[in-house]
């Protein structure tokens, strides 16, 4: 049995007797990458299949740093429900799926989670005609929801805590969702603020329809992997970080090879690989900031370019400025 | 076959084959061999996958244990027959979900019956028009998958339909929009039980009648309306008691509250949708099982009964449906076992089903995939157990009819 | 049915003379004969009759009126976006089908190796060629072929060997729902021979076992085995093993299709007459031989019109990897929908979707049934 599962494993993908992530990742040349099936702004597909979005974004500037292109990454789409196993079945080496991090999935699910690239909170959408002006007046209506996600247990908690009722509808995917909502199937809509601003962004009449004030959790989102492996975990965090840090220092993909030539700041040649070896400590090569920069540009680059105030999203960077700004994000320093 | 073997030894005798040679080539010891040798594989194999679960879930630092079952699911269920809060524990939530299987199969097959049968008679109908329609409305629903019947289904329901303030009603009380269907929830008063037993008389006294019929047809040839008299009776009987006991009973009638209808009970839309789309899909195959019955009752039988002065809808009914039942009845089983599976697609469209509950919601929010997918296999093969296991019952008893 | 049919007959007067519209040489009355008589005999032969023909009548004409106004007369068939077929029509927007045609048909498979697409779908109906017509000259070198076509288009399909490797998670749109449905297929056909004959075995172990397998097979929803392929069948192979997902799904859509494809073949070896298995035992062959060369034979010839119709509902079945995640023809269209230029138009992809589920599953249960025919008059 063993020899003929072997035998597929050798047909199909090269078999890794249980090295790490970045050994199978740097072996195969490619990135895996977990996405969300379809969501605007954040991970989608355009005319010609290619992924695009915040996420798909964050995707290749890993793969720039790891692989060295950030064009190799196969992309995985995943509904709230699968994404966990495709993670856990090595489908996947890590997640960029607007994961919120909690509790039990990272002590009990034994997930690793890693530097938030979005900080964001539940709120509601509803039809200005409804006269709804704020969340706890929604008793008795019919809300909508995607399934397998936090989303639903922090309903239920709200509801309860203000001791009203509802009706939830329990969606697989943002799509069927706004189809659901547009179509009154349900008086509200549910999720991450964010994805809320990137649904309306797509309605006919986006002026019809208002956010309610109350944002009832918090929903931290950011990357995935597997629990265990610490450099790849390493990785991963730190390519983030090189992102926020990039923006602070004003590192973009346009400048970036300019940068790494002056020398005059020594945090920026720590990170661009001119100065010392930060990367080989991450079993990377010298230059693998200077690539992530490259491939997608920094944090703030990333973020206008799909989910920013000129695009059809329009979403402000609030909590997600960074913390010279009044955000939260922060990259501890490169040294 | 092994008569062939055993000559081909005693050729072989004079060289003296040794003992395990000897035991290969009789035909009762190489059974029992080949049998020990396959027990001994399958076991060897389920070690070896048992074993090789106990080092995944070592590596990934899980367990294996079903007490995730006693904690709180923290989710909410929009359709539940039984009481369940989001305080309640995820196997209550299981319950819940296998109730809301049960209760789409019930009412899926019942209409699929119902609509197959009726399907497969007009198709054999003499009338062109109508036999043309259901027999294209047979190849487009059977030709396209399931799964695309309830997603389409669903979104006629949820774009088409009004929503609650433009709701379709009938008389103020039944009310049709893309919330669902409304109907008066009844509230039983203290003299209701009267009714039941009443009710429950009446079903004593239509079997009493229907075999002293038949006893009566046999003897005299004398035919009642049985049909007729024994509606009469279940209906009239109880509402007699009903008035008689005088009415204890009163509806709440739905009334439009801020955003949806208030009181009364609400069929959602997913429910609708799984339920139309699978009666649908499964009757049309009952139409083509219910047709090929019929054809298959020779042509002798018509002619017999055409001749002792049957009408057409009596001959279906008395002579030929019930011979074509012992042809129908098999398939039909399969059709009812593939409509209570196909209910699991219902987590395409948001139904809370097992798979959406258990399997689902459950699932993920615990991380114990192992765990979860065992039980729904497993409630899954009871379910097909069960209806399998009714449907030879009822195989049997019509076959004793056979005379 | 036509039992109420009267015969025609000549019917003599007793003066000699005939009964009205019997005479030979005249043409019948147009009340007996024609159009008309048609009409009234077929359409309005009694009250339920006439009833149910203007109920059929009224269906029709609303439902084809709708239909059309929607599908074509108000459909937009050229645009960018949502809003330029809301710009030009209120019916369907089929633009959006154009737009993604090759989307729908190659998944997300890298555009400049399509060609391996493409010739591996012409070698497949190579392939069925052989298996389907009986009488071509040199079928068992053509039989052959076919045996060896799953390797050539896993070849093809996956790449290796001098291809350019593509990864099967490239695999998507209908090129999936192929892959998948041929796969099941192709190997559940010696799987399902074997346990067929298993469950016909004298022996009480490997009897039981086959027909408990074929029993929980067909007693579970395909939906839970494509979710045991997800979540559950990576846990049973060593650690540190890396299990592709496609070949875990066709694993267990493989083992589904069987415990069909066994009662299937089933079926043809109990119409195999008793005197057959007799003979072969008289011929003095031995179980496998007699298998092989004289009962095999003729249960797979009769089954294959099992085999085709077992086909179409895995084929239909297929549309099911959506809830994992794989995006086939229907999950490329709903996840193309994400894309803000063409939101909100589900229904048009469904009716796609449901078209052309319905052209190629028709026509191949044509086939199955005219096979059946042609097998019926050959015995």
């Amino acid at each position: 049995m063993r020899i003929i599962i072997s035998l597929f494993a050798a047909f199909f993908m090269a078999s890794a007797a249980n090295a790490g992530t970045l050994e199978d990742v740097k072996k195969r040349g490619v990135l895996n990458c977990i996405v969300n099936t379809g969501l605007p702004g954040f991970s989608y597909t355009d005319k010609t299949g290619r992924w695009k979005g915040f996420d798909a974004d964050m995707c290749r500037s890993l793969a720039a740093a790891v692989v060295g292109d950030g064009e190799k990454v196969k992309f995985i789409p995943a509904t709230g429900k699968t994404r966990f196993t495709l993670l856990n079945s090595k489908e996947g080496d890590v997640i960029f799926r607007n994961t919120t991090w909690t509790f039990v999935r990272d002590v009990d699910v034994k997930l690793t989670f890693l530097p938030t690239t979005y900080y964001d909170g539940q709120g509601f959408i509803i039809r200005k005609s409804k006269g709804v002006k704020s969340a706890k007046e929604l008793d008795g209506a019919t809300v909508c929801i995607q399934t397998g996600t936090t989303t639903e247990l922090n309903l239920a908690d709200f509801f309860r805590a203000n001791k009203i009722s509802y009706k939830p509808v329990p969606i697989e995917s943002n799509e069927e969702a706004r189809k659901n909502y547009l179509a009154d199937r349900c008086d509200t809509y549910t999720t991450d603020a964010s994805g809320l601003a990137a649904t309306r962004a797509t309605f006919d009449k986006p002026g019809d329809h208002m956010i309610l004030p109350e944002i009832i959790s918090k929903e931290p989102l950011g990357p995935v992997v597997r629990h265990g492996d610490d450099q790849w975990a390493d990785i991963v965090r730190w390519t983030v970080y090189a992102l926020i840090a990039a923006e602070q220092h004003g590192i973009t993909a346009g400048n970036v090879d300019k940068m790494a030539m002056d020398k005059s700041n020594p945090n920026v040649s720590r990170m661009l690989g001119s100065e010392g070896n930060l990367g080989g400590m991450l079993g990377l090569d010298k230059e693998w900031a200077k690539r992530v920069i490259k491939a997608q540009g920094n944090y703030a680059e990333i973020f206008e370019r799909n989910v920013g105030l000129k695009t059809p999203v329009g979403l402000s960077r609030g909590l997600n400025a960074l913390y010279t700004k009044g955000g939260l994000q922060y990259s501890p320093p490169f040294r | 076959m092994s008569g062939v073997a055993n000559q081909a030894s005693i050729k072989l005798v004079g060289i003296e084959p040794n003992f395990l040679l000897r035991l290969w080539r009789n035909k009762d010891t190489r059974s029992i061999i080949l049998q020990i040798l396959t027990m001994a594989l399958l076991f060897a194999f389920l070690a070896y996958i048992i074993n090789n679960a106990v080092l995944n879930l070592a590596v990934l630092g899980k367990t294996f244990s079903f007490d995730f079952l006693g904690f709180p699911a923290s989710y909410d269920i929009n359709q539940r027959l039984i009481e369940y809060t989001s305080q309640s524990t995820h196997f209550r939530a299981m319950l819940v979900g296998i109730l809301n299987t049960a209760l789409v199969a019930f009412f899926g097959i019942i209409t699929a019956t119902i609509v197959g049968f009726l399907f497969g008679i007009i198709r054999l109908s003499n009338n062109w028009i109508a036999s043309h329609i259901v027999y294209c409305i047979i190849e487009f629903t059977r030709n396209i998958p399931v799964l695309l019947h309830i997603l389409l289904i669903h979104g006629i329901i949820v774009h088409v339909l009004p929503s609650p303030r433009q709701a379709h009603t009938l008389a103020d009380s039944i009310f049709l929009s893309n919330r669902g269907l409304t109907i008066p929830d009844p509230i039983f008063g203290e003299g209701f039980s009267f009714t039941v037993i009443a009710f429950f008389a009446a079903i004593g006294i239509i079997i009493g009648f229907a075999r002293w019929a038949r006893k009566v047809r046999d003897e005299s040839g004398k035919i009642y309306p049985v049909f007729w008299i024994s509606t009469g009776i279940l209906f009239g009987l109880p509402f007699l008691v009903f008035l008689l006991s005088g009415s204890p009973l009163s509806w709440v009638v739905p009334e439009l509250g801020r955003f949806n209808l208030k009181g009364g009970i609400t069929m959602i839309p997913e429910f609708l949708a799984l339920w139309l789309a699978l009666s649908l899909y499964t009757s049309v195959f009952i139409a083509e099982i219910v047709r090929a019955g019929i054809l298959a009752i020779s042509k002798g039988q018509w002619e017999a009964s055409q001749a002792v002065g049957l009408q057409r809808n009596r001959i279906l009914q008395l002579v030929v449906i019930p011979q074509a039942l012992r042809v129908i009845i098999p398939p039909l089983t399969s059709q009812y076992l593939n409509l209570t599976k196909n209910s699991s697609l219902a987590i395409a469209i948001g139904y809370m089903d097992i798979v959406a509950t258990i399997g689902g919601i459950s699932m993920m929010q615990t991380g114990k995939e192992m765990e979860s997918m065992i039980l729904v296999l497993s409630i899954y093969l009871c379910f097909s157990l069960v209806i399998s296991a009714f449907m030879n019952w009822y195989n049997k008893r019509i076959k004793l009819v056979e005379r | 049915m036509t039992p109420g049919k009267e015969e025609k007959t000549l019917a003599v007067t007793e003066g000699g003379g005939y009964l009205p519209g019997t005479h030979p040489d005249l043409p019948p009355p147009s009340s007996v004969h024609g159009p008309i008589h048609w009409i009234r005999v077929n359409l309005f032969g009694s009250v339920t009759d006439t009833a149910l023909t203007l109920l059929a009548v009224y269906f029709l004409y609303s439902a084809i009126t709708f239909l059309a106004g929607w599908m074509f007369i108000n459909a937009a068939f050229t645009g960018e976006s949502r809003n330029d077929c809301r710009a030009v029509a209120d019916g369907a927007c089929w633009a959006f089908i154009g737009n993604r045609l090759s989307l729908f048909i190659y998944g997300f498979y890298p555009e400049p190796e399509r060609w391996r697409v493409d010739l591996s779908f012409v070698l497949l109906i190579l392939a069925i060629v052989p298996v389907l017509y009986e009488d071509m000259p040199q079928r068992g070198k053509g039989l052959a072929y076919s045996c060896l076509y799953p390797l050539i288009a896993a070849w093809l399909l996956v790449g290796g060997f001098g291809l350019e490797k593509v990864s099967t998670d490239q695999f998507g749109g209908l090129m999936l729902n192929v892959v998948i449905g041929v796969t099941g297929i192709a190997f559940s056909l010696p799987i399902g021979i074997v346990l067929a004959l298993g469950r016909q075995s004298q022996l009480p172990i490997v009897r039981i076992l086959c027909v408990s397998f074929i029993e929980i097979i067909r007693g579970v929803p395909l939906i839970t085995l494509l979710f045991v392929a997800a979540v559950m069948l990576s846990y049973f192979v060593p650690p540190g093993t890396d299990f592709d997902l496609l070949v875990r799904m066709l694993i267990m859509v493989t083992l589904f299709a069987s415990g069909y494809m066994a009662e299937v073949i089933r079926g043809g070896l109990q119409a195999i007459p008793n005197g057959q298995y007799e003979a072969a035992d008289a011929m003095g062959l031995k179980y496998w031989q007699s298998m092989r060369l004289v009962v095999l034979p003729q249960a797979l010839k009769i089954s294959i019109p099992g085999i085709v119709n077992t086909f179409i509902a895995l084929y239909k079945d297929t549309t099911l990897v959506i809830v994992i995640g794989r995006l086939d023809i229907l999950g490329i269209g709903n996840s193309s929908l994400a894309d803000t230029k063409w939101q909100g138009l589900s229904t048009e992809v469904y009716i796609f979707v449901a078209l052309f589920f319905f052209f190629s599953c028709f026509s191949m249960s044509r086939y199955s049934l005219w096979l059946e025919k042609k097998l019926h008059t050959g015995h």
